[in-house]
């Protein structure tokens, strides 16, 4: 649920419940997206280096 | 084909023939089958195929939920001593956790998309969320562990041989383990609210005086008790998968320090875990319940099945007794003891999560109520068994081709 769905009140459950979902779920996409771009970086360098 | 199916095992690890891998795997696929059609059927006809009804909107699948999330409990909790409190022996056990738990919680999942009837309707708990359910907050927290644990197999798979010669698998391997604490914590944070949540849900509900507990703020003590015994019995989980799988490969996979520290920590978790209860049963029996006009005895007589034994069995036979063996250096040294023990301990959770789903529910609360049994229908057993056999495979299909136990070499050459 978003602030914007017509069930959301700014109250203190909402924003509590809703808002350590989004908290958990941005650490994990984070994480996730960190290791996946360094990955690419890690592997593109490597080319690079091959090449040289 | 044998030769395609050598160069996905991991060097250095012996493997039984293809021949009797696939045998195997067709003998569990054909109960897994069963399970299947069984929940082709649920889905298909409804849930009229269960013999759920009024009395029991909670039942064998919401026993088995609880369950295997307490015992896939062991992934967070030794996650976090390996990752967040630095055990470090534990590295060696850590795969096998990780998996056992993404077994258990994917279980987990699939029973809830089950009982839940309508599946398609599955994502309303995240769009129309009741923010003041604590079922909510399971859901949640469950999803969210779940996709913890799916990143925290992956590297385990990107390990395979054949896998690992592609450089972006074995780059990402090599940084999903470098964060993989700020993962593990994030898991263990998880999973004390889901844990917690699942024991709150019997605890508020005060309208059924078995379960009733009284707490802190908004947390019943059913709630910690839930999460503590969890971290208790779930490595006790780990540890009995562990010296299965072991007997039917007939090799040594883990060191015996490993499983020691394991059994130890579990112990000391168990004592006090099961000190917790005591106390908390006795506080429920001379506080909790006078004032409701409840009597400890209502709760275990006036019918032909829950009695003092199945309490006894829940809180001596698999909380005291498993804890004393697993404190004890002696006693758990001994091979005999220590599968007695882990399996005391799984049992005594498991009646622990049945007692309070399925038992609070056949209790009368009302004057003029008698006690209700239900029995599962062939639909609900088969769903049920339906996870054990999915969980079979993919351990059978990891233990194969990924390396799990990172002891196995040095202790089978």
């Amino acid at each position: 649920m978003f602030p914007f769905v017509f069930e959301w009140v700014w109250d203190m459950p909402h924003m509590v419940f809703m808002g350590a979902l989004w908290y958990a779920l941005s650490i994990i996409g984070l994480g996730m997206t960190y290791c996946i771009v360094k990955s690419v970086i890690d592997v593109s360098k490597k080319e690079t280096d091959n090449h040289h | 084909m044998d030769s395609l199916d050598r160069a996905f095992i991991p060097s250095g690890a012996k493997r039984c023939s293809l021949f009797q891998f696939t045998s195997f795997i067709s003998v569990i696929g054909i109960v897994f089958l069963w399970g299947v059609y069984a929940m082709l059927l649920i889905w298909i006809k409804g849930l009229n195929q269960t013999n759920m009804n009024d009395a029991y909107g909670f039942a064998l699948w919401i026993w088995a939920d609880l369950a295997v999330i307490a015992l896939g409990g062991g992934a967070f909790f030794t996650g976090l001593l390996r990752y967040v409190i630095g055990k470090d022996e534990l590295k060696n056990i850590i795969n096998y956790a990780v998996i056992i738990g993404f077994i258990c919680y994917s279980s987990a999942l699939l029973i809830l998309a089950i009982d839940i009837g309508q599946p398609l309707r599955g994502w309303f708990i995240f769009w129309h969320a009741n923010v003041h359910s604590m079922l909510t907050e399971v859901a949640f927290c469950l999803s969210c562990y779940f996709i913890v644990l799916t990143i925290e197999y992956l590297p385990l798979i990107f390990e395979n041989p054949q896998i690992d010669k592609i450089p972006f698998y074995h780059k990402l391997s090599h940084n999903m383990h470098d964060v993989m604490a700020i993962f593990a914590a994030t898991g263990a944070f998880l999973s004390f609210f889901h844990q917690g949540s699942l024991g709150g849900v019997s605890g508020v509900m005060y309208g059924r005086p078995f379960a009733y507990r009284e707490g802190i703020f908004i947390w019943p003590w059913t709630f910690f008790l839930f999460t503590w015994s969890a971290a208790a019995c779930g490595p006790c989980f780990t540890i009995a998968l562990t010296k299965l799988i072991e007997k039917i490969t007939k090799k040594k996979l883990v060191k015996d320090n490993v499983i020691d520290l394991l059994a130890k920590i579990s112990g000391w978790m168990l004592a006090s875990y099961t000190i917790a209860k005591i106390i908390d049963t006795i506080y429920w029996v001379y506080s909790t319940l006078p004032p409701q006009g409840h009597k400890f005895m209502d709760f275990y007589s006036n019918n032909s099945f829950y009695g003092l034994w199945i309490l006894i069995l829940e809180v001596v036979i698999g909380g005291a007794v498993p804890a004393f063996i697993l404190v004890s250096e002696k006693l758990r040294c001994n091979k005999s003891y220590l599968t007695i023990a882990v399996i005391l301990a799984i049992i005594g959770v498991s009646v622990n999560r049945w007692v309070m789903v399925v038992q609070a529910l056949a209790i009368p609360v009302l004057p003029f109520e008698s006690w209700t049994f239900y029995i599962p229908s062939w639909q609900e057993v088969a769903t049920t068994i339906l996870p054990v056999a999915y969980g079979v495979i993919l351990i059978a299909l990891s233990y194969r081709y990924l390396p799990i136990f990172p002891q196995e070499k040095e202790l089978n050459n």
